[in-house]
């Protein structure tokens, strides 16, 4: 599932097809497919997009302000940071162990781990949901003991977590593995020979060179941790106040007929993906600009 | 083994590689496992009841026909989106480029919210097609135009890395022997982006099937007609029927990791074909 995630360095080739005779096509043919591809690109992208704000100003700043400031939405906008900032640190560790695990040593099984790694992405986000109520939930494994012990995992805010987790799970090690294996691990051992212990060498020489790679699996985690839906929606049990994140305040306000205040609320989590989009073109560029300058210095 | 240790100059192997496999056995196996334990208390023939009831085989039908239809829209238009990012200059190109990763970072609620308006019947599609008699919000229409939004950038993602690297050389050597232009699409460079093309399809019909968030809201969810197969857990989830629930999660639990598969082997297979680590 990852080539479709991680980092994509070209630069702008156009130039190169469009100068020569043998990889341009006639210019009706060239508009038509232009046209389709951007209609396209209208009617099933931007136009969602733009939808979204429109639909959240149509009864004026003030109901757009009022939604945004309501008890309810602050407290989901709380639990939504509280569930990223868990699930981010916690990922971001797996995701560098699991990368200086599987780029720097060759072991037997590898393929199938990385496989089991991709799992969370190919998994429903309902199954996501699913899978701890039936570990956590009253009638699951450890459901009698939880209750005994007045622990509530389901239907609080540990299975929001939990849920997230599992559903950001690959992002950061799948953006790292591809990295650090193109990289090798001449460095690291150049270091360790000359006498640096191994954070050390992670520090000043890993680091460095997959700090780009790092911050965009960061960013895509982070924007999923916090728009994630069905995978929450199931182990949150909506609870007003106490349960219930963003996206399934928009829910809620949806269902009660709250157009306005629905489409306010969505208007941030879609300003959060047009920052997250900023971001990561922004790395993508710096990540180019990096890799063409080590291919010059290697030159 | 004792041999490979004592030339292992990094540290670290063992503390990061324990590490790894003891924090995906408890975030991601052991409760995926709980999934298949589940089903195992039911009889076989109380499972099969479960997975074919009528409710439930229509919903694979509708999750499954829609998914591979959407997949396949987005197979073609996001070839057509990805050929022109690649190949010609336009204004706003960069700007176009960064959006269609949109439906990666909006989340599907949103999505889900913003595409009933549109094609709600007095919404800014909704109205013209409403003429037509087309109606999309509150039909499995609507589930279709829902995952072709959630599917396209996996087409456009995989195909576009392989479309830049591809050499002019080829084209010129194909125009230079007489071959036409689409002669030269259809026998030179589609062969070289099928299994990146396949893989983007697969991908997107993957991640279709599962979808949840931004189907519901169009779906209108109306049993037998427009419940997808991910809504018909949790429905069985709210009736506190957490067997027939896992009983389906089995279903499609085994679907994705015949995906998964398939998957791999597209991706092994793009980077035989192009050269391409991925």
């Amino acid at each position: 599932m990852a080539a479709a995630t991680t980092m994509h360095l070209g630069g702008d080739q156009a130039a190169r097809f469009e100068s020569r005779a043998a990889t341009r096509e006639t210019p009706l043919v060239k508009w038509l497919i232009l046209g389709t591809a951007l209609s396209f690109f209208a009617v099933f992208l931007l136009m969602p997009l733009i939808a979204v704000f429109v639909e959240a100003l149509r009864k004026g700043w003030e109901t757009y302000a009022t939604a945004l400031v309501d008890p309810d939405a602050l407290s989901a906008l709380r639990l939504t940071l509280l569930a990223a900032a868990i699930a981010l640190p916690l990922n971001l560790v797996f995701g560098v162990c699991a990368a200086w695990a599987i780029a720097k040593f060759e072991f037997r099984g590898k393929h199938f781990l990385i496989t089991l790694i991709d799992l969370p992405f190919s998994v429903s986000p309902v199954i996501a949901g699913l899978i701890y109520v039936l570990v956590f939930g009253a009638q699951g494994w450890f459901g009698p003991w939880l209750s005994e012990h007045d622990i509530k995992i389901i239907f609080a805010v540990p299975g929001i977590v939990l849920a997230t987790v599992f559903v950001t799970f690959p992002f950061i090690a799948r953006e790292l593995i591809p990295l650090m294996q193109a990289q090798g691990k001449e460095e690291e051992e150049a270091a360790i020979v000359l006498g640096a212990n191994g954070l050390q060498t992670f520090w000043h020489v890993t680091l460095p060179n997959i700090k780009w790679g790092l911050l965009y699996g960061v960013i895509l985690t982070n924007a999923r941790a916090m728009g994630e839906f069905g995978a929450v929606s199931v182990v949150s049990g909506h609870i007003r106040g106490e349960t219930n994140t963003l996206p399934l305040h928009v829910e809620i306000l949806y269902n009660e007929y709250q157009f306005a205040a629905a489409f306010a609320v969505a208007s941030l989590l879609a300003l959060l993906a047009l920052v997250t989009l900023g971001i990561k073109t922004w790395v993508e560029h710096r990540a180019a600009a990096a890799w063409r300058n080590s291919q010059d210095d290697a030159s | 083994m004792s041999a490979a240790k004592t030339f292992r100059v990094l540290p670290g192997f063992n503390l990061t590689l324990g590490y790894t496999l003891g924090y995906l056995s408890l975030i991601v196996l052991i409760p995926l496992a709980a999934v298949f334990l589940k089903t195992a208390e039911l009889s076989f023939g109380e499972f099969w009841n479960v997975v074919t009831a009528p409710r439930v085989v229509a919903s694979y039908k509708l999750s499954f026909g829609m998914s591979l239809l959407a997949a396949a829209i987005n197979a073609v238009f996001g070839l057509m989106l990805a050929w022109a990012l690649v190949r010609y200059s336009f204004p706003g190109k960069k700007l176009i480029d960064a959006l269609v990763d949109l439906p990666f970072a909006l989340p599907t609620a949103v999505a889900g919210i913003s595409l009933t308006a549109l094609y709600a019947k007095n919404g800014w599609l909704g109205q013209y097609l409403d003429v037509f008699g087309i109606k999309v919000a509150f039909t499995p229409l609507g589930v279709l135009v829902a995952l072709v939004f959630i599917g396209l950038p996996f087409v456009v993602r995989t195909v576009q890395p392989i479309l830049e690297d591809l050499d002019t050389e080829l084209e010129e050597a194909a125009t230079s022997l007489g071959a036409q232009r689409w002669q030269t699409f259809r026998h030179v460079i589609l062969p070289i982006l099928l299994p990146a093309l396949m893989t983007g399809f697969a991908l997107a019909f993957a991640r279709a099937v599962g979808e949840y968030g931004s189907v519901i809201f169009i779906a209108g969810n109306i049993p037998m007609v427009s419940e997808i197969t991910p809504l018909m857990i949790i429905t069985k989830l709210e009736q506190y029927d957490y067997t027939g629930a896992t009983a389906i999660a089995t279903v499609m639990l085994i679907l994705s990791f015949i995906l998964l598969l398939v998957i791999n082997g597209l991706q092994a297979w793009t980077a035989k074909r192009t050269g391409r680590d991925r």
